[in-house]
């Protein structure tokens, strides 16, 4: 058993699901993101976990133990919300001290255990100022030391990093990731942010309208998609519509609109599938070598990439390059396009499956 | 068209007044109605204050602290500055004890229910002060609605005084002075983060701890100012005190009153009024002082 198991969740308001029998499994210390677009049920999920919503039916265990009868105060869970929500009329050090003071841990042990989850989100300095007067990086460390002083069996992230700028973010990614390793704590976080989710975890657990998607490991959920909302929402993919027209040892025939092509391996019927592309899978080849040809529609400028969109017959084709110092593909050019055959993720039309 | 466009070049073409000059003449009418409706009048009443006054004679022009002296020296007039503040303290603290709970819920209710709330909570404010307290009268008398009651259902054997007693006068204030403090809180309560309730549950708080250390401290910066605006309105108060406790128990305000309309002393209603100003104020602004160096250390 798991170290935290979630069996069959539902959450209905009324006759809206918002979480759909929703079943996964976290493993002792690791670090999981539950990943999907805003009101997908991810942040109802972690409530039911934390305690401050009511299960409508199934089970939510941790370490064995069913959390269902067990109060928000009495789970022992460290949260950090989205918001922050520390205690704007106490100061840093005394924000960090309150759960401690709640357990009755006595004066010389709890100064010694801030002083120590401060040290650990290298917040030593400020622990006498108030929150008003800190930057939301700060405030974000502040939450994340309230939250691990209790020293929580799970510690529970909701969007911690969206109130902050894009370089911060990074920053503190990478903080965050240090601090849950150094701590050992079990994390599961909520994010709607892929790139966040891949940067961080262990596992992602990607939702869509209360149901889950796929749970895997981050460079399996991108490199093997179970369907065709994970290949959109983690990371860029061109999606193309065709025919599987028989399937071989080695292959499978596909038929898209008239372009007949090669494909992986795929487990699935004959007929309508969804093919993925990754842009960054595309080459440009020479005229002649190229499996389809293309016209240029636009061209835009990423520092590190490009991003060149093709309009092809298979439809408009995007295109992610690495910048090698030399100019680009312009637009109005013809270019020619090829890709290795198991890079074309097979997958069933979407809501079909 | 080419009329208007030259008139808003010539505008602009002429020289601006200087930032400060053009704010002092932007207030100008403010601080005329200022001058004129609030300081002539307080002014001329302070003057008063120091004129004498003679039962025959009439109020005369010469400059003494007599009438002070006579307030100051007055048993019976401590015991109405006494009341008046006893009165205006009592409410306040009924107010906030009554207020925050309220503010608090109304900040958690749904839009509709909270607006359909705002309306019932400023519901006295929008009806006169006479009526609404010869309301109470009616509620509160010997023979009222609330001794009848009680009565009837056999709680009480003789009526309980409530009209005429600083008592009853509380209760009438509290009922109009609430929306002040209910607004004042809810506001504060608004500003603050509404997951820090949670995230005090999520490390071990049991509900009465949370209020304690987290609800009420957010609403402090509230029930602060609003308990200023409620001293200061109950204080000052007339015409509640007026028919609630009648000619026998006085407040301050009453008192001006029945100096200026009964015994015609006009400068010893004057000097009452003003000892009533300043004594307000002193108490307002220690209070806003305890105020600033409560919250401020957190902007600091």
């Amino acid at each position: 058993m798991a170290f935290l198991d979630l069996v069959n969740l539902t959450k209905t308001y009324g006759t809206f699901t918002a979480v759909d029998s929703l079943s996964f499994s976290v493993e002792r210390g690791s670090f999981v993101s539950l990943l999907g677009p805003s009101g997908c049920g991810k942040t109802t999920t972690l409530q039911m976990i934390a305690g401050f919503e009511e299960v409508s039916s199934g089970r939510i265990l941790l370490n064995g133990r069913d959390l269902a009868a067990v109060p928000a105060r009495q789970r022992g869970l460290g949260i950090v919300f989205q918001t922050y929500a520390l205690f704007m009329h106490m100061t840093v050090a005394e924000n960090v001290a309150f759960g401690l003071e709640m357990r009755k841990v006595d004066r010389a042990e709890r100064k010694r255990r801030v002083a120590e989850a401060l040290d650990l989100v290298h917040l030593s300095h400020l622990a006498d100022r108030y929150p008003r007067a800190m930057s939301g990086g700060q405030r974000q460390r502040v939450a994340l030391a309230r939250a691990l002083v209790i020293q929580p069996e799970l510690l529970l992230l909701d969007e911690p990093l969206s109130n902050l700028d894009a370089k911060l973010r990074e920053e503190m990614q990478l903080e965050l990731r240090r601090i849950q390793r150094e701590a050992g704590v079990t994390t599961l976080l909520v994010t709607h942010d892929q790139s966040e989710a891949m940067a961080l975890s262990d596992q992602v657990i990607v939702m869509e309208r209360g149901r889950l998607q796929q749970a895997a490991a981050p460079f399996d959920a991108y490199e093997a998609p179970q369907t065709s909302f994970v290949s959109g929402f983690l990371g860029k993919s061109n999606s193309l519509r065709g025919r599987l027209s028989g399937k071989g040892p080695e292959g499978s025939a596909l038929d898209l609109g008239g372009l007949r092509l090669q494909g992986p391996a795929a487990d699935l019927p004959p007929g309508e599938v969804e093919l993925a592309l990754r842009p960054e899978r595309i080459e440009l080849v020479a005229e002649g070598e190229g499996l389809v040809s293309g016209t240029v529609s636009e061209q835009v400028f990423l520092g590190d990439q490009w991003l060149l969109k093709v309009e092809t017959p298979l439809g408009p084709l995007l295109i992610l390059r690495r910048n090698t110092g030399r100019p680009e593909a312009a637009p109005g050019e013809t270019v020619h396009l090829s890709w290795q055959r198991d890079h074309l993720r097979i997958l069933p039309v979407e809501g079909a499956a | 068209m080419t009329m208007a466009s030259t008139e808003t070049l010539r505008e602009t073409a002429r020289p601006a007044l200087p930032p400060a000059a053009r704010k002092w003449l932007l207030s100008a009418p403010m601080l005329l109605l200022f001058a004129l409706m609030l300081l002539v009048p307080l002014l001329m009443t302070l003057v008063l204050s120091f004129n004498s006054f003679d039962f025959y004679k009439g109020i005369g022009g010469d400059l003494s602290l007599a009438n002070y002296a006579e307030v100051l020296g007055d048993g019976y007039f401590y015991e109405i500055f006494g009341r008046t503040f006893g009165i205006a303290l009592a409410t306040t603290l009924i107010c906030a004890a009554i207020g925050v709970p309220l503010a608090w819920f109304l900040n958690r209710m749904t839009p509709f229910w909270r607006s359909v709330m705002v309306l019932v909570v400023l519901g006295p404010l929008l009806i006169s002060v006479v009526v609404r307290t010869l309301g109470w009268a009616i509620i509160l008398g010997n023979k009222g609605v609330l001794n009848g009651a009680l009565m009837d259902l056999g709680l009480i054997e003789r009526p309980i005084r409530l009209m005429y007693t600083s008592g009853g006068i509380v209760l009438a204030l509290v009922h109009v002075m609430l929306p002040y403090m209910v607004l004042a809180v809810w506001a504060a309560l608004q500003r603050a983060d509404a997951s820090a309730e949670a995230a005090a549950e999520s490390l071990g708080a049991r509900p009465w701890t949370v209020f304690r250390r987290v609800i009420l401290p957010q609403a402090m910066p509230g029930v602060l100012s609003g308990s200023l605006i409620v001293f200061a309105l109950s204080a000052s108060a007339f015409a509640t005190p007026a028919i609630i406790g009648g000619r026998r128990v006085k407040v301050a305000a009453t008192a001006v009153h029945d100096e200026f309309m009964n015994t015609l002393n006009w400068p010893l209603g004057a000097a009452i009024a003003m000892i009533l100003l300043v004594a307000i104020m002193a108490v307002m602004l220690t209070w806003t002082r305890l105020v600033e160096a409560r919250v401020g250390k957190e902007y600091a």
